[in-house]
């Protein structure tokens, strides 16, 4: 079941297109990459799903229902851009949201002195947000997002700002809540944090959604036919007999912290079998590891990007770059 | 509360000491030392030539003989060391004249001339009764104007300060970026309206503190310091009845006035209505500022075009004593914008009630219009970053859906 489903969604600000036409479905109980190039639409579409701002079109679905204002009680945001009250104290502040979130001020004072106590900050308490550094106070922010105990959490950008320790430990924090029962929408530019937790993405650039689906299944899509072989022996054989093979300009070759041992990464042609590439390579050098490339979020994130831009290039340029590189 | 009394004080003139030569022998005997200014006779005129070597006058008289026989306007000069202040000249002109007059009235040789000066001497002071009111005596219009402009300087003083306030607030949590978080838990135009509304009820707490006060001062405080028999002229005066003989009518009648608990009351019940509908009033359009910028830096420029109609108004309170009723302050106690300040300022003048609620039916009204303004320029407002906006794109914003 989707906890939340957006169809045909399009807004436009003053003339300027922010999303046009965005549909995904976000499952119950899994975490969601929503990525994006800085300026994509991102946070137009968050701040959508928050009742924050309407779209021009399209409907947004939560739980099986049209969303509406007391969906937000649902949910909890915290946004990139964020911030605290400077001069109040945290326990005060952090109560202070948690009512607004509809909380009762006994169960929301017992609840915050859990999660302190969790995170190891009772001490902060009493202390103004003002002497907090900018880590803690996003410490505090997290709490007050997951406070109410939201079916939906947002997270904009949640790691910016924390160490790696602090990081880790927000991580497993908001993969418990998905295991007990929250869905979680994950917004970053952090690609190695996407291969660790979301279970499905979809990437938007220049207000479009360029691809979706699981990760899984996205990067099996990309690495297809992707192999990456480690061996000893003469690489200049062995490139020229593979280049048959390979994919036009596919094929790469590194350098590995073993002086005399080689990698080499290629996409195989369509029709080839991975058993000609094993043959054809044992016959010229001693194979060390031989083994399928997944390529990273990273790349996926900047081929999908580069490719959905390139068709705006006009013509007439990419003519002239290229006689003059020629 | 008492500051400008204390500057009053603090700034009260020095005393001048003037050397006076009179040739015509006749001025100088006539001329009083005061407070502002002391006289000394000097021996022959001083002049450029031989310029006074006395160090303690500041400055010198020189009164020709033929003034008192002169017909036509007479000037006297007066060279001066010192710092000139307007009460000085004034005195020092107010006394020679009257001594030239003096003399002048001298020469005609009449019989007892100084019995029947003191006989005619008059001092009248106008009691102003309206037929309008049953009330036994209207308030002397120095008392009016007083009344009128502390107030009208109140609610210069609240507007501003709890409309920038609002502004303030606005402001902070923008830069601070809370406002991200809190809209997504209550709408932006919940979170205006309960700012506008929260700070609105801290001013007006303030002001009814300050009427409480008012009131125990009239009631418990002022019978214990006046004479008893003077408190009883006030009374008598606040109730109607015949006044005992009295030496200071004005006093009674100024200190019966304001200390009328019904008086009290019925002004800040004007008050606080002119206070909360322009307190909604300015702090919509310090919200819609407030909302366009990103800090309290680039805030000034806009809330200057806010902060211009609030001084004018105070200055057309201020010159509400000369003509209460002039078509110019009638208009402005009617216009939104400056009719809160204005028409407390003119209230105490006793105009016609149907004029003091046609203007608060006025202001209520255009409330409505700004704060619908406001929110909408609001909801556009918090989340633009980066460029400062212009009037014109802020005006723009209100055609958003």
């Amino acid at each position: 079941m989707n906890i939340l489903e957006i169809s045909n969604v399009s807004k436009s600000y003053n003339g300027h297109k922010a999303l046009s036409d965005i549909s995904l479905n976000i499952p119950e109980g899994s975490v969601y990459g929503l990525l994006g190039p800085n300026g994509a639409g991102k946070t137009t579409l968050l701040r959508i799903i928050n009742h924050i701002t309407a779209p021009d079109s399209g409907t947004v679905t939560f739980n099986g229902h049209t969303l509406n204002a007391d969906d937000v009680n649902d949910i909890g945001y915290l946004p990139e851009e964020r911030g605290l009250y400077k001069k109040m104290k945290v326990g005060e502040q952090a109560l202070f949201f948690a009512r607004l979130k509809g909380l009762s001020k006994a169960e929301a004072t017992r609840r915050l002195q859990e999660w302190f106590s969790r995170f190891g900050i009772t001490d902060w308490w009493g202390k103004k947000v003002e002497e907090l550094s900018k880590g803690m106070a996003q410490k505090v922010q997290f709490i007050v997002t997951v406070l109410h105990q939201p079916r939906l959490l947002i997270f904009d950008e949640p790691f910016s700002g924390f160490d790696p320790i602090n990081a880790n430990l927000l991580k497993e924090e908001i993969l418990r809540l998905r295991d007990a029962g929250s869905t979680v929408i994950f917004s970053t530019h952090n690609m190695e944090s996407v291969e660790k937790v979301c279970d499905h993405i979809t990437l938007i650039n220049r207000s479009h959604n360029i691809l979706t689906g699981s990760v899984a299944d996205i990067r099996n899509e990309a690495g297809k036919g992707r192999l990456s072989i480690s061996f000893r022996g003469p690489d200049n054989g062995l490139i020229q007999a593979l280049t048959p093979l390979a994919e036009q300009d596919s094929m790469h070759r590194f350098e590995t912290s073993c002086p005399d041992v080689t990698r080499l990464r290629l996409k195989m042609q369509p029709g080839i079998k991975i058993s000609q590439i094993i043959d054809t390579a044992n016959r010229l050098v001693e194979i060390e590891s031989f083994n399928r490339d997944l390529p990273s979020m990273d790349e996926i994130f900047i081929d999908a990007v580069n490719r959905n831009n390139l068709p705006e290039i006009p013509s007439l340029e990419m003519q002239s770059t290229r006689s003059t590189s020629i | 509360m008492c500051a400008p009394i204390l500057i009053q004080q603090a700034t009260s003139p020095e005393t001048i000491t003037i050397g006076v030569a009179d040739t015509s022998g006749k001025i100088f005997p006539r001329l009083n030392s005061g407070e502002s200014v002391r006289f000394v006779q000097l021996n022959g005129t001083p002049s450029a030539d031989s310029p006074i070597d006395n160090d303690s006058i500041d400055g010198y008289l020189v009164i020709t003989s033929d003034i008192i026989t002169k017909e036509s306007a007479e000037r006297v000069d007066l060279i001066l060391n010192a710092t000139s202040n307007i009460q000085f000249e004034k005195e020092l002109a107010e006394q020679i004249n009257d001594a030239i007059e003096t003399e002048r009235l001298l020469e005609y040789n009449i019989n007892d001339l100084s019995a029947i000066l003191d006989n005619v001497k008059s001092d009248v002071s106008v009691n102003i009764m309206r037929f309008d009111s049953d009330d036994h005596g209207s308030m002397p219009t120095e008392i009016s104007a007083v009344i009128g402009i502390v107030m009208s300087m109140l609610l210069y003083f609240f507007l501003l300060l709890y409309g920038i306030q609002v502004m303030q607030s606005i402001v902070e949590e923008k830069s601070s970026r809370v406002l991200e978080i809190i809209v997504s838990s209550v709408k932006p135009t919940q979170l205006l309206t309960g700012k506008i509304i929260g700070i609105g009820l801290v001013a007006v707490t303030q002001i009814l503190i300050w009427a409480v006060c008012l009131l125990i001062l009239s009631m418990v405080v002022m019978p214990t310091i006046l004479p008893a028999d003077m408190m009883t002229d006030v009374h008598a005066m606040q109730t109607g009845a015949q006044l005992a003989d009295t030496a200071d009518i004005e006093l009674v009648t100024a200190i019966a006035t304001i200390t009328k608990p019904t008086f009290i009351m019925q002004m800040f019940f004007w008050l606080i209505i002119f206070l909360i509908g322009g307190f909604l009033l300015y702090s919509s359009l310090f919200a819609a500022v407030g909302s366009a910028v990103d800090n309290i830096q680039d805030a000034s420029q806009l809330q200057t075009i806010i902060i211009v109609p609030i001084i004018i108004a105070m200055f057309a309170s201020m010159s509400v004593a000369n003509a209460p009723n002039s078509t110019l302050v009638s208009w402005m106690s009617m216009i939104p914008f400056t009719s809160p300040m204005v028409m407390m300022a003119r209230l105490p003048f006793g105009i016609p009630v149907w004029q003091t609620a046609l203007s608060a039916v006025i202001l209520y009204a255009s409330i409505s219009g700004a704060i619908w303004c406001a929110a909408k320029i609001y909801r556009v407002g918090i989340f633009m970053y980066g460029k400062k906006p212009d009037i014109r794109e802020i005006i723009r914003w209100i055609s958003y859906k």
